[in-house]
């Protein structure tokens, strides 16, 4: 199993009645609502929690790309990881994603990747997300119905640039580059970075991560229960393509919280997971979909907006409904256990992206949380797939021996220790 | 039927279009809506003129066009169906995105369109006059945008359609998908493609036909097509909404009937 500690970043200070008083948290979302004073610890403190989480053991770390977004204040998620590449050891860099289509050139992100699996000695897991519609659309312009053909060149481009290794012109419909000659490239070069796809029930997206060795990553806020359908699609074509089934072709996002007990959990964490689905997922429904952004197939066979929030709206559910349906999985570490394992032989997925931070959540109680998700919860789940334990297709190759972040002796050496180091003899 | 819904090969798709009446060879140009056989408008204007009106690619049944991406494409595909038709120098009418077409291929060949009609169209932008976001309205805010009077107006856009069909939505969507998935091409996120740049070429004779009530694209844009287009004249409608040709209906016939 691979557990990466992932962070929305939300902004934590959305107001009680945003609801009522805001049209949407996410593209028109009111600037007023925004403080860059406050943010700066608020920035800091989730980069010190996805630090923390690497201590803990979590095999990855994991920041996304949002826009103009109450609920993910990191539009360029490569900064962040730019700050863990130097600061954690062992986790993954897990980026889940760049949105390639937004990109111009889209080799930017081939360099950028390039540069943090350099600088993290090749701990990069790299995602390509087509990106929301009000990231995608609404927030930066790209047309909708040709996004996924910008898409695809991008990735195309990217991975060209990554695996060729003299320069190459690109002939593109959306990229006329006469010399692409990417400088740095990825450490991880076998043939290139492990890749992710978020996907949000796009059919297409299933045979794109088959044919290329993909893993399929359902971000989803709506707990494991809902997602069966969707992820069941996706193993079934996985089988009709007559590939094999390992658990690590596919990946899950969920909300995880730990407490002593389930009465502590719900104590502890329960204003937290309402702040989150009552004011962050405040989506205007007119950004959900722009119309030609999903292709026909995909409407057709009903996976709608992830973004479309349950009948009656979220509002309506309380803690236990919000557990008991699975959007939410917490309690006691055996309760959570318990429901992990449900969630990971239910998914068939190898790959858990740990929504440990929800909402609003001071840092004491998500440290709390994930020291006892890491401590008692992640060693009883490790060997769930006994079968797959070497498949290593979908995970990252760094190198043996990596340097650390600030070991340079405190001082400049003197001009006599230099002539020493060098053999040097002073005067001459 | 007045109208009848035939199909003219062209190089990329085969083309789906109305044809009816009799008269002076006219081609109207629909906007991101579409048109259907029993729109008021083009029954009326059936009535005086042999109307021929094509529908874009993906729109009502026909087949859609992946090649068609960029206002070039859709200027040169909308000429290549005139072509296709055997038509030569019909008068050339446009609603909205249809307008912003019709006002383009007029643009790009000036001496095959004598006559040019242009009904609130879209193509031009003024960071004071905003047009609105069609692509981010619900269904239930379309009203207020289209019509003079919304209230008839929601009645007319629901009309026939049984909305509580558990059917209603997926074929809402991908109608929508379909028809302003193509529109975007030309309106996302802003429906301004470099036509005023262009508009001077411009030769027809030019009647522009706006509502007063129109809060899709205000009047205000009316003037700058006034003004881009020499000799172009404008006509008014008041208490008609970006719908004019089904709000008043008679009026927009008969504008474009100074066109001779």
């Amino acid at each position: 199993m691979k557990f990466t500690w992932f962070n929305l970043m939300p902004w934590p200070y959305l107001p009680e009645d945003f609801r009522e008083t805001n049209r949407s948290v996410w593209v028109d979302i009111d600037q007023k609502l925004f403080d860059p004073a406050k943010s700066h610890a608020v920035y800091n403190t989730y980069m010190d929690l996805l630090e923390y989480a690497d201590t803990l053991g979590f095999d990855g770390v994991g920041v996304n790309e949002h826009h103009q977004n109450g609920y993910g204040i990191m539009p360029s998620p490569n900064i962040i990881a730019a700050g863990l590449a130097r600061r954690t050891k062992d986790a993954a860099i897990v980026v889940l994603g760049n949105s390639i289509a937004l990109y111009n050139p889209p080799i930017r992100v081939a360099e950028e990747f390039a540069m943090l699996d350099c600088i993290s000695g090749g701990r990069l897991v790299a995602g390509f997300p087509v990106g929301t519609s009000m990231d995608t659309n609404y927030c930066y312009g790209q047309i909708p119905s040709l996004t996924r053909e910008k898409y695809q060149e991008a990735h195309d481009l990217i991975i060209k640039a990554w695996t060729t290794r003299e320069p190459f012109a690109w002939n593109g419909r959306y990229n006329k580059l006469r010399h692409v000659n990417i400088w740095p490239r990825p450490i991880q070069d076998a043939p290139h970075p492990p890749v992710h796809i978020p996907g949000g029930g796009s059919v297409e997206t299933y045979d794109f991560c088959i044919d290329n060795t993909y893993s399929y990553s359902y971000l989803s806020f709506s707990g494991y229960l809902r997602a069966q359908a969707l992820m069941s699609g996706y193993w079934k074509r996985v089988e009709e393509r007559g590939v094999d089934k390992s658990p690590y072709r596919a990946g899950f996002a969920q909300t995880i919280l730990v407490a002593d007990t389930d009465e502590e959990a719900e104590r502890l964490y329960s204003e937290h997971v309402s702040y989150f689905y009552n004011r962050c997922l405040h989506v205007y429904p007119g950004f959900a979909d722009a119309p030609g952004y999903r292709t026909i197939k995909t409407i057709q066979t009903g996976a709608l907006s992830q973004y479309a929030p349950p009948t009656g709206g979220y509002t309506q559910l309380t803690w236990k409904e919000l557990t008991e349906q699975g959007h939410v999985i917490a309690g006691s570490p055996e309760t959570v256990r318990q429901r992990m394992e449900d969630l990971i032989k239910g998914l068939n997925v190898g790959n858990i992206f740990c929504l440990m931070h929800v909402g609003n959540m001071p840092a004491d109680k998500c440290m709390y949380s994930t020291k006892l998700f890491a401590e008692k919860v992640m060693p009883k789940l490790r060997n769930m797939f006994p079968d797959w334990a070497d498949d290593n297709r979908f995970w990252t190759s760094p190198l043996d021996k990596r340097v650390t972040a600030g070991r340079l002796p405190k001082d400049a050496p003197t001009g006599a220790e230099l002539a020493a180091t060098y053999s040097l003899v002073p005067g001459e | 039927m007045i109208v009848d819904l035939k199909t003219v090969q062209t190089h990329h798709v085969p083309v789906r279009y109305f044809e009816g009446g009799a008269g002076p060879q006219l081609v109207f140009l629909h906007g991101a809506g579409g048109v259907t056989a029993d729109d008021p408008f083009l029954v009326s204007l059936a009535t005086k003129y042999h109307v021929f009106a094509p529908l874009i690619p993906g729109y009502g049944d026909s087949e859609e066009c992946p090649e068609i991406r960029d206002m070039l494409d859709f200027t040169l595909h909308t000429a290549d169906v005139v072509a296709a038709l055997g038509l030569k120098d019909p008068i050339l009418v446009g609603h909205s995105m249809g307008g912003m077409i019709a006002a383009e291929m007029a643009a790009l060949a000036p001496n095959e369109v004598s006559r040019l009609a242009l009904i609130c169209p879209a193509g031009l932008w003024d960071d004071d006059h905003p047009i609105a976001d069609l692509f981010s309205l619900m269904p239930y805010e379309m009203p207020a945008y289209l019509f003079h009077d919304a209230e008839a107006g929601a009645a007319i856009l629901t009309a026939g359609r049984n909305v509580t069909d558990s059917n209603f939505l997926q074929t809402y969507l991908v109608t929508n998908a379909r028809q302003l998935g193509m529109a975007g091409r030309l309106l996302f996120p802003i429906p301004e493609r470099g036509l005023s740049q262009r508009m001077y070429r411009i030769k027809a004779k030019t009647v522009v036909v706006w509502g007063d009530s129109d809060r899709l694209i205000p009047p205000f844009y009316a003037h700058g097509f006034k003004k881009g287009i020499a000799g172009a004249e404008l006509v008014s409608i008041p208490e008609a909404g970006h719908m004019v040709t089904l709000e008043k209906t008679a009026l927009v016939v008969d504008a474009i009937g100074r066109l001779g």
